[in-house]
């Protein structure tokens, strides 16, 4: 289990940072460009901070929701190993291949 | 024959009586493809020769037997392309279908081509295609609506006979304004999203685009229902969504939603709006005034739930298992993100990064949870509302077109989906249909909301008003 | 200064079901690479889950086993990481609602290493709490080459169970008694094979140091790469020696995440806390909650086994084990209902269990799936008890038994001549013919050195090839020799 710490709200998007988290290369230009953008979206987002929600329970799932769709354990017929790698950037001897993985 | 501007229905009579064939009107739509959609770009991909086999095999007892249907390029089909406009899937071919599709398979339709897009449905006009954006028929200049731009812009230019796209914030409705055509967002959980490339779960819907509301009906019959393969499709029962178009709007009880009426919006398309409501009052509806006071929240609410949901769903696209891979990387995580930055366009990435933020450690309690908590107020406001009325009437997008590169700062293209936005976030059903058109001879929307799955109510409602008017048989000069 | 340590698990054990957590693909172990695959366990572009109502009900009777409470309703949220073994880069996994809360393994005795079972920690049933047990879906395998990396999805969204424990466990053999006993549990609900090498089980391991005495946690630190149970304890225990080393000269903890080699018998820093992932977990749009009690719980109940520790109580109080013998044939269901079908009638029972333990498990044999008629076991202990052979000549049948010529011990022993001479008349002849043989014993006896019988009695069995009732031997030479 991780822990996770909510801070309060504050403004410090730190696009380099996301843009890392999300596996995204930025150019330079683009980063402070994105900066500038979404620094406006979440300032108009920032309504929100406002709005009285006292109203809506605090369950972690809505009621309203239906239940309990599950699937029965049945096996279903699987991809061909050729059909599953069709669209494998590189492959080899039936598996998906990528540069070396690193931690 | 001239048959690429008839109707579903109009085809389907013609091919009942033996008048004409599929092949008949593939050949027509094949060849006002190629007069015309050099100036639209509605298409990313026709295939001919397999539109030409599918007309010759096709099966004419069934719903749509012989009735060629464009799709959205986010929807998988078996065999083909799914690009979702974007680089990254430039090159993948999909192994399966969509359920959507096979329905419409199993339906006898025939798949023509598939529709430009903003790219992974991100965009209110077609400009964010990898491929080139699309063009409103109607002007040239002006942008088709998006992110379905492609499918609304290739119905409306007789390119297709129908189209299918996906609404998550307006993406359906919206277009089909803009384009001046019939655009359905069905209730969320009617249509099974499997095989549709995934934006925003919670709010992603497909549907369909045609040239008159009962098309959609005869469409809606065929793609709704649940689907084992989709979680949260619901089991509702499907009725005939033909079989109650003529139920008239007598005694009807139409909201108007206060916030929906406010300056910003432009005057003409106020006018055809209040023209509408006068006509509903007219023809025997009741018009309530109702209230949607949660509505100046909902484009902060939609903005953070559906990139942060979209921030996860995209992460799938890595160059690993399909897809552009970028030859630059070294090990695996330059390769990803190497891959992610020559992949995706800037909105694409634009989105995930604010979604990626408001998850992120520290933020995820101030904005996702909270934006989850005001669209549960918004849900709540519709909730209240269809108490007092059966369905809602409001302009589907606060202008008609606008010009391609006119709106260039991101806030204010979010802020143009104020009106659709809040449909999905409440999980109804939507429509745009026809409703006038500007002095520079744009198409404006008019927007009916109706309660969960109360499409049928929805669809007669919208019938009564295109019978009453003769806005749908406009047709663009090109 | 003094130190103990401060150990918690978290153990990922394979849901035995047909199929993954959210596809209808095989989950099957090995297959040639890719081809237990389809859209959705590849993530595929359009493809989306549906649960697997078994994996679910697995989950559940687990966390009955493990006296946990059920929660009423659970939902799925998106893990977000990215990592080629994952399909989708976030893991469809359980955050806040996990299926299952609290519950505990009560540690067995005999689940704790040979050499420490005597010891009186092993003897304390001691409970380990348990925080929560979650449902999951596992990753692919990827093999590594020079410069590149292969991937197999076969393995990719199969289910898995994260069974949390809390910072209980002080010492390496605690941390193996839980997984051996934990390991019995999954297997008797046949909810998961639980086999540390083919994978099924794996565990991460939490461990800390601190003074004896001082309530304040140090700083953890995380092992990773443990593929047995032995080696759990193995990597504990360096890991332990370690960190106890660095404090007590003085030095400072850093948390981390460190791999075990095995081979080398040390662990390695791989990554540090500056590295830490930030998974921005959210409820998974895709996916449905869950509630357990619309039938989910009592369709899970109904599966609900006799468990190892009460099936140990039985056999103890019901057939008269030992604790030993009851808790080593308790620990493998499948031995366990054997030996019951074997047991007959209880007088046999603590017979029987010896038979199994010493001798037919040094065989090594597959329990499930066990050759020898269960009924072979009390014909055999019953031909000792009714006299009708001795304990050396069981000895024999058994041997023959065990080798598996599949024949009844009365048939092996009429066939090798094995039945006890127990005629009256006959051992008297016998006892006749030792005592003219050996009249120097006879004497011995008579004046009183009583010892001198056994040489007559040694007579006696070498003539009838051991085949002679020792007792009734005994006996009729006693009357003889009037005494």
């Amino acid at each position: 289990m991780v822990c996770r710490f909510w801070g309060v709200n504050s403004q410090s998007l730190n696009v380099a940072y996301v843009a890392s988290l999300a596996r995204i290369d930025l150019s330079k230009e683009e980063e402070a460009l994105f900066q500038s953008q979404l620094g406006k979206v979440l300032e108009y987002a920032r309504e929100l901070q406002q709005v009285d929600v006292s109203s809506v329970p605090d369950t972690p799932v809505d009621p309203n929701l239906p239940t309990n769709v599950l699937r029965e354990d049945v096996v279903r017929p699987s991809l061909s190993a050729a059909a599953a790698l069709r669209n494998a950037p590189q492959q080899a001897n039936h598996l998906f291949i990528m540069p070396k993985i690193i931690e | 024959m001239n048959l690429h501007s008839l109707t579903i229905k109009e085809l389907r009579r013609k091919l009942a009586a033996k008048e004409i064939s599929p092949k008949d009107i593939v050949s027509d739509l094949l060849a006002r493809i190629a007069a015309v959609d050099p100036q639209i770009h509605g298409y990313l991909r026709v295939n001919a020769e397999d539109a030409l086999t599918q007309a010759a095999q096709a099966e004419l007892d069934k719903p749509l037997g012989g009735i060629p249907i464009a799709i959205k390029d986010n929807i998988a089909v078996s065999g083909e392309g799914c690009t979702c406009a974007s680089k990254i899937l430039e090159n993948y071919v999909s192994p399966f279908d969509a359920t959507v599709i096979r329905k419409l398979k199993d339906a006898g339709a025939v798949l023509l081509g598939r529709a430009n897009m903003d790219e992974f449905a991100m965009g209110s006009s077609t400009e964010n295609s990898a491929f080139g954006r699309a063009h409103n028929p109607w002007n040239l200049a002006c942008i088709p609506g998006g992110s379905s731009g492609g499918s609304a812009a290739v119905v409306a230019a007789d390119e297709a006979i129908a189209a299918l796209g996906t609404d998550t914030g307006g993406s359906i409705r919206q277009p089909a304004a803009l384009c001046g055509c019939v655009g359905l967002k069905p209730t969320y959980g009617r249509v099974s999203r499997y095989g549709a490339v995934a934006f925003a779960s919670s709010l992603d819907q497909i549907g369909p685009f045609t040239k008159t509301v009962e098309d959609a009906a005869l469409l809606m019959n065929v793609i709704s229902g649940y689907d084992a393969l989709e979680n949260t499709s619901r089991p509702v029962p499907v009725p005939d969504f033909t079989a109650s178009l003529s139920a008239g709007v007598k005694g009807l009880r139409v909201g108007i939603p206060r916030e929906y009426f406010i300056a910003g919006t432009d005057p003409e398309v106020q006018a055809a709006v209040r023209q509408a409501i006068d006509w509903y009052a007219d023809h025997g509806a009741e018009i309530v005034d109702v209230s949607l006071p949660n509505t100046e929240h909902a484009i902060s609410v939609y903005y953070i739930v559906a990139t942060a949901e979209a921030s996860a769903n995209l992460a799938r696209f890595d160059g690993v298992r399909y897809g552009r891979r970028s030859p630059d990387g070294t090990d695996s995580i330059n390769t990803y993100s190497k891959t992610r930055e020559q992949g995706f366009g800037s909105e694409v990435k634009r989105r995930i990064i604010l979604g990626t933020y408001v998850l992120s450690s520290g933020y995820y309690d101030a904005y996702y949870n909270r934006a989850q908590k005001v669209r549960q107020l918004l849900r709540r406001d519709f909730t209240e509302a269809f108490k007092k009325c059966d369905v809602i009437l409001t302009p589907t997008s606060p202008t008609a077109a606008f010009k391609a590169g006119e709106k260039s700062d991101p806030l204010s293209m979010y802020l143009a989906d104020i009106f659709t936005i809040a449909v999905n976030l409440a999980e109804v059903c939507g429509i745009s249909i026809p409703c006038g058109f500007t002095a520079s001879n744009l198409p404006i929307g008019l927007q009916l909301i109706g309660s969960h799955f109360d499409e049928a109510r929805l669809l007669a409602t919208a019938q009564a008003y295109e019978q009453g008017h003769s806005w749908h048989t406009r047709k663009p000069t090109l | 200064m003094k130190y103990e340590a401060i150990i918690g698990l978290e153990v990922h054990a394979q849901v035995k079901t047909n199929t993954k957590m959210f596809c209808g693909c095989k989950n099957e172990y090995g297959g040639a690479p890719n081809t237990h695959v389809c859209p959705v366990c590849l993530g595929l572009p359009g493809a989306l889950p549906a649960p697997n109502a078994e994996a679910i009900r697995q989950t559940i009777l687990t966390g009955l086993m493990l006296d946990c409470q059920i929660a009423e309703v659970c939902k799925f949220d998106r893990k977000n990481y990215f990592y080629p073994d994952q399909a989708k880069n976030y893991q469809i996994t359980q955050y806040d609602l996990p299926l299952c809360v609290g519950g505990a393994v009560t540690l067995d005795k005999y689940a704790y290493p040979k050499e420490v079972q005597k010891e009186a920690c092993a003897d304390s049933g001691k409970k380990i709490r348990l925080n929560r047990i979650h449902l999951e879906e596992d990753v692919a395998k990827s093999t590594h080459f020079d410069t590149e990396s292969g991937i197999d999805f076969n393995r990719c969204g199969t289910p898995l169970m994260e069974i949390v424990s809390e910072a209980d466990l002080r010492t390496p053999e605690e941390a193996f008694a839980y997984l051996t006993t934990l390991k019995r549990i999954l297997n008797y609900g046949k909810v998961s094979d639980a086999d540390m090498e083919k994978g099924q089980l794996r565990c991460d391991v939490n461990v800390s140091v601190r003074p004896v005495g001082q309530e304040k946690f140090g700083t953890k630190c995380e092992l990773k790469n443990l593929n047995t149970i032995s080696g759990v304890r193995r990597a504990l225990a360096y890991e332990i020696q370690r960190q106890i080393e660095t404090v007590s000269q003085g030095g400072v903890i850093t948390q981390e995440t460190r791999r075990w080699d095995d081979a080398a018998g040390q662990t390695y820093v791989m990554r540090s806390k500056e590295n830490a992932h930030d998974y921005r977990y959210f409820p998974d749009p895709d996916l449905l909650p869950v509630r357990t009690d619309q039938g989910l719980k009592t369709a899970a109940a109904a599966g609900l086994p006799e468990l190892p520790r009460q099936k140990k109580a039985r056999f103890v109080a019901a057939l008269g084990l030992s604790e030993y013998q009851a808790e080593v044939l308790a620990a493998d269901q499948a031995l366990g209902d054997y030996f019951e079908a074997a047991a007959g009638e209880s007088r046999l029972a603590p017979a029987v269990a010896n038979y199994l333990i010493n001798d037919f498990l040094a065989t090594e044999p597959d329990t499930a799936n066990i050759k020898i008629p269960a009924e072979h076991f009390s014909q055999l202990a019953a031909l000792v008890a009714d006299g009708k052979i001795n304990s050396k000549q069981a000895k024999e049948v058994l041997a023959e038994m065990l080798a598996g010529s599949g024949a009844a011990p009365a048939d092996i022993v009429q066939k090798h001549g094995l039945a006890q001479v127990t005629d009256l008349g006959a051992l008297a002849a016998f006892c006749d013919e030792a005592m003219a043989a050996n009249p120097k014993s006879v004497a011995d006896y008579q004046s009183g050195k009583l010892g001198a019988i056994n040489a007559l009695k040694g007579f006696v069995m070498k003539k009838t090839k051991g085949q002679a009732n020792p007792a009734l031997v005994d006996e009729v030479l006693k009357k003889k020799l009037g005494s």
